[in-house]
């Protein structure tokens, strides 16, 4: 039975939907005390003091520690991502500030007490003196001379400076000799993560063995393990993370944060178990935001349409430090694709990261990969007006052709396989023309206007080949490891470096092994996510779990399939090479009637009473996967809105979303992946968008004022999907978890923006508010006819 | 996000909850807890008792009174909106209750806590006003009747005192009337950016009553009596209707917050007032 392939019900479920999940802030310990957070109420501020003795005095609070307890004894949180060549400056992240807090939301002091209530109390005691320096929140002020610096020694707040791609001399000339050339001001603005668990830590510590074992909410135990140690100063193999079931994270859970690392210093000191566990307002803004990028970016061609020259200038908020992976993420994971799945022979992106006052920023869903597809998707749009073309067509005329694969773009990565046309023709075959034409001349008639968008992409993900994290600067070495453990029944036992946190892992893993060995679902148990069980690991995130971690479970799969053969072979008095496993038997090949079954082979391997000469007892092995390129997802997404002239209200009336992330192990939860991506990046499109003032502080900092998509905003997503191996990993998966949120956005900025074209209006900021709408059509001088009846020729 | 500890009553009847009142001066009445309990885990409320009247069935029910609907204060959202008498004698507190929230708010909130709140945005003030509503309210001076125009005071005020309660509302019946709520929703809080609630009685052709309640624009909830007045008497057109919708914010401090300014929420009052009229036709 071929499970490979299947829309299996995810295993997870169950447990999860029935209120049976295991997550971090469940954990409870005998002797556990409770953890809260003293966060500045400033966005830059000296402290003069922080006076605790009134909160210690307290009954039933056990310690009280400030940044001076703390300084000196724990060690600052360090970033793990130094991209070379990119001046990057530095700069120590005390786990509790201890001279100056450099963003609403910095934690200054922690109180730990008996019960949350006398916590509470104890927090509101604790006394903490601010003498409040100025501030700045936004890339362009941050960068403007005499601008107030966020740390001293980081002179205009530059935290990196990097360059790639061509020469800016070679493509400014390139530039000037193109027959068009479109130039747009982008702004990507921050976006707040918000999974449905917030984080938590739990931390237990025993002084006989001195061993340290954290609870947290983590994407990647191993690397939390590896800096938590470090900023603790204890030996690695006496700490132990275990992320149990963790309720999404969308990159904001990759990081270290002061938070855990308090938490498990306090167990150490108390000696007895120590839970906190973020509140929601807390989370936005403690926890890493995403996004925010400010660019200027150029795009040059010939008048039939043919993509010559890209210029990208790109400043990019990193926030007030430089969390785990934040120097990456607007370098790496953006830079290098920047001119998307068109072929562009002369490209040039320089960025800057800039401190501000601000929560720090790090990946979020898509990490660099949305930023980059945003800016070139929106700029093929614009050439297309520019050179009267439709849309469609220049992309036709410019992406990377079927034959041209593997294809090595002008920033020197190589893209492995794709069908990018096919996957257009697909989306615009679903989208249907007629239908598009009845519908316009539907919403004309009631005043209303139209817009078709479309998005191209190609992202790259499946995090990586260990030279290359090297390479760019990657503190981690982005290889897999699994291992297979069958026991004497024939039941399995994986145990794998991925950490998934919501793509469904469990179900998706275990169907590749039920698959190869012919046991059915219920005889295996994916497990992941604790250090002490899983023996190496680098996490989930850049999509790269299934291509990575599925391709190390894959080639350990070969070699226990290889020692079971020999034991078959053995048992069958045949030669291995004639022996082949078929639906969970070894036959002798050509003769049906001499076979043993796989778990008999289990057992005999277990009990070695007669084993081929050479082969160990047991039934077990393990891989390292080092892949040796990225994965490259890719695919067409189309929306059709409509835009209501009065209001300047969207109305989302349909999306399509065709990708391609090679053969689907799961084709439901690849397909959940896709829908939860594309109402993301439609999130950020049209609501999502943290504001902070002038002041640093944080306007929209609740669910009441930050707006997720809601299920009620949304048409069916029309989805379908097209299949072409990565040829360079063993399943040929490439990745889909966030293809949705990277292809989204500039879709329906693209289909607004055309449904304004008639009104002159080639650029808005996201998100696009009705407000921000009507400002536009308002500014371009469309008046509505009497009686509402548009006066636009759509 | 956790509660702070509170004393906790649950009174089975109104008298009792009366004098549990009078003994506890400082504690909050708890209907659906719909608003308070989230002020209360977001710190904006520490109030040291609740008297949840979920107990008091003197609360409960709706009631024909021959020319007013009497409904009780621990009404729930669901019921105004899915009551046949509720929708045959004042449609519009249906129609506005259909729109509040989601379905669990609708399902625990109260039409009495949701007055008694008065929260700007809520949309119920809108539909009361527009049908003109009064509230009873009862303590331990006894029982007084006051209209939902002098109920509401300003944001999160009433002119209730903080001891009374609402026990029931009275909507005049409205049978015939065209009725209409229009909300634009937050994206976000799912409160009213704008809440226009609209009823009209015509006779042979002609408006012979026309009310307009706004809801989300202002600081409380109000009657646009200019834009009424166009209407009245009125043989309705596009044109009446326009000019009607242009004053709906006409004497008002239109409020402008990071999502929407004054000056679109203006606009949008007007173009939804317009189309709300429209759509009554």
């Amino acid at each position: 039975m071929a499970l490979r392939g299947q829309s299996v019900p995810r295993l997870e479920d169950a447990r999860l939907i029935t209120g049976r999940g295991r997550y971090t802030a469940d954990i409870q310990l005998a002797g556990q005390l409770t953890a809260l957070m003293v966060r500045s109420p400033h966005a830059h501020a000296r402290i003069r003091s922080v006076d605790g003795d009134r909160a210690r005095a307290l009954p039933g609070v056990h310690a009280v520690y400030t940044g001076q307890d703390t300084k000196g004894v724990l060690n600052p949180i360090p970033t793990a991502w130094l991209p070379p060549g990119s001046d990057l400056a530095t700069t120590d992240h005390p786990a509790l500030a201890w001279d100056v807090v450099r963003y609403v939301g910095d934690a200054v002091a922690m109180v730990v007490a008996d019960s949350l209530a006398a916590a509470r109390k104890a927090r509101d005691l604790i006394e903490v003196d601010y003498e409040p320096l100025p501030a700045v929140t936004g890339v362009t002020e941050a960068t403007a001379p005499g601008a107030p610096l966020v740390h001293e020694g980081v002179p205009g707040n530059r935290a990196l400076f990097w360059h790639a791609g061509a020469s800016t001399d070679e493509v400014e000339a390139a530039l000037r000799q193109a027959e068009v050339r479109v130039r747009l001001p982008l702004v990507q603005q921050r976006l707040i993560p918000n999974p449905m668990e917030p984080r938590a830590a739990v931390a237990q510590y025993d002084p006989s063995t001195g061993k340290l074992t954290l609870w947290a909410t983590s994407q990647n135990p191993h690397i939390h393990r590896l800096l938590v140690a470090g900023v603790l100063g204890l030996p690695e193999h006496r700490v132990r993370v275990i992320a149990g079931d963790v309720g999404g994270g969308f990159g904001s859970k990759i990081a270290c944060y002061p938070d855990e690392v308090l938490v498990a210093h306090a167990a150490r000191e108390l000696r007895r178990p120590v839970r906190w566990v973020e509140e929601r307002r807390e989370h936005f803004v403690a926890t890493t935001h995403g996004r925010d990028h400010v660019e200027e970016v150029e795009l040059g061609g010939t008048r039939d349409g043919i993509l010559t020259a890209l210029k990208v200038r790109a400043r990019a908020n990193l926030g007030a430090y430089l969390s785990t992976a934040a120097p990456g993420v607007p370098t790496i994971l953006f830079g290098l694709i920047v001119n998307g799945a068109y072929d562009i022979p002369h490209v040039a992106v320089d960025v800057e990261g800039v401190y501000t006052n601000t929560t720090p920023v790090d990946a979020y869903r898509g990490a660099g990969r949305p930023e980059a597809t945003f800016l070139i998707e929106r700029l093929v749009d614009r050439f297309a007006r520019e050179v009267g073309m439709d849309p469609v067509e220049v992309r036709r005329r410019n992406l990377v052709a079927a034959d041209r694969f593997p294809y090595t773009n002008a920033l020197g990565i190589t893209y492995d396989s794709g069908r990018y046309h096919a996957a257009l023709d697909r989306a615009l075959a679903m989208l249907d023309p007629g239908q598009v034409s009845r519908h316009r001349e539907e919403a004309r008639r009631q005043g209303r206007l139209l817009g078709v968008g479309v998005s191209t992409y190609v992202e790259m993900c499946g995090l990586g080949p260990s030279e290359v994290a090297g390479a760019v600067g990657f503190q981690g070495g982005l290889w897999e490891h699994a291992l297979v453990r069958v026991l004497p029944t024939g039941k399995v036992m994986v145990m794998t470096g991925a950490s998934p946190h919501g793509q469904g892992e469990e179900t998706t893993f275990a169907q590749l092994v039920a698959d190869r060995l012919g046991c059915s679902l219920d005889d295996v148990e994916v497990m992941h996510g604790d250090t002490d069980l899983v023996s190496m690991g680098w996490g989930t995130y850049g999509s790269r779990s299934t291509a990575v971690g599925g391709g190390a479970l894959s080639v350990a799969l070969d070699r226990v399939v290889d020692k079971a053969r020999q034991v078959a072979a053995h048992t069958l008095e045949a030669s291995v090479g004639d022996v082949v496993l078929e639906a969970g038997r070894f036959y002798v090949q050509g003769v049906q009637d001499r076979s043993v079954a796989f778990a008999e082979v289990a057992l005999k391997a277990h009990l070695a009473w007669s084993l081929p000469a050479g082969v160990e007892p047991g039934l077990e092995a393990q891989a390292s996967y080092n892949p040796t390129n990225f994965t490259y997802p890719y695919g067409t997404h189309v929306a059709v809105v409509e835009v209501d002239p009065e209001t300047g209200d969207i109305h989302l009336r349909r999306y399509i979303a065709v990708d391609d992330c090679g053969p689907r192990i799961n084709p439901m939860i690849v397909e959940g992946q896709v829908r939860g991506g594309v109402v993301q990046g439609i999130g950020q499109a049209l609501w999502e968008g943290a504001a902070y003032d002038r002041q640093g502080q944080l306007v929209t900092g609740s669910l009441m004022d930050y707006a997720l998509p809601k299920a009620r905003f949304f048409p069916p997503i029309e989805t379908d999907a097209l299949e072409t191996p990565a040829a360079h990993n063993p399943l040929g998966v490439k990745g889909v978890g966030e293809t949705g949120t990277i292809a989204a956005t500039p879709t329906i900025v693209n289909a607004v923006l055309d449904a304004l074209a008639p009104l002159g209006i080639h650029n808005l900021d996201m998100p696009l508010t009705p407000e921000r709408v009507w400002q536009a059509i308002e500014a371009s001088g469309w008046k509505a006819a009497a009686g509402g009846q548009g006066g636009v020729q759509a | 996000m956790t509660l702070a500890a509170f004393a906790y009553q649950r009174p089975r009847s109104l008298a009792e909850a009366v004098e549990a009142m009078a003994e506890a001066p400082d504690a909050r009445w708890l209907s659906g807890g719909m608003s308070l309990l989230p002020m209360m885990k977001l710190e904006l409320a520490a109030p040291p008792a609740l008297l949840d009247l979920s107990g008091v069935e003197d609360l409960r029910g709706i009631r024909d009174e021959g020319d007013f609907l009497h409904i009780g204060a621990m009404t729930r959202h669901v019921e105004l909106a899915r009551d046949p008498a509720v929708r045959r004698d004042a449609h519009l507190a249906s129609l506005a209750a259909e729109r509040i929230g989601d379905p669990q708010v609708r399902n625990r909130g109260t039409v009495g806590g949701s007055l008694a709140h008065a929260d700007p945005a809520a949309d119920l003030p809108a539909a009361l006003l527009a049908l003109d509503a009064e509230v009873e309210a009862v303590s331990a001076r006894g029982r007084r009747a006051l209209s939902v125009q002098d109920l509401l005071l300003g944001p999160m005020m009433t002119a209730l005192e903080p001891d009374e309660l609402i026990v029931a509302i009275r909507i005049p019946k409205h049978t015939g009337h065209r009725q209409a709520y229009t909300k634009v929703p937050h994206p976000a809080s799912g409160y009213a950016v704008v809440g226009v609630a609209v009823a009209i009685h015509e006779e042979g052709g002609r408006v012979r009553q026309a009310a307009i309640a706004v809801t989300g624009v202002a600081l409380k909830a109000f009657r646009a009596a200019r834009a009424e007045a166009v209407l009245a008497g009125q043989a309705v057109d596009q044109e009446v209707l326009a000019e009607a919708a242009g004053l709906v914010c006409d004497g008002q401090d239109v409020l402008g917050d990071v999502y929407a300014s004054a000056a679109y929420r203006r606009q949008l009052a007007q173009v939804v007032t317009r189309r709300t009229l429209e759509g009554l036709r």
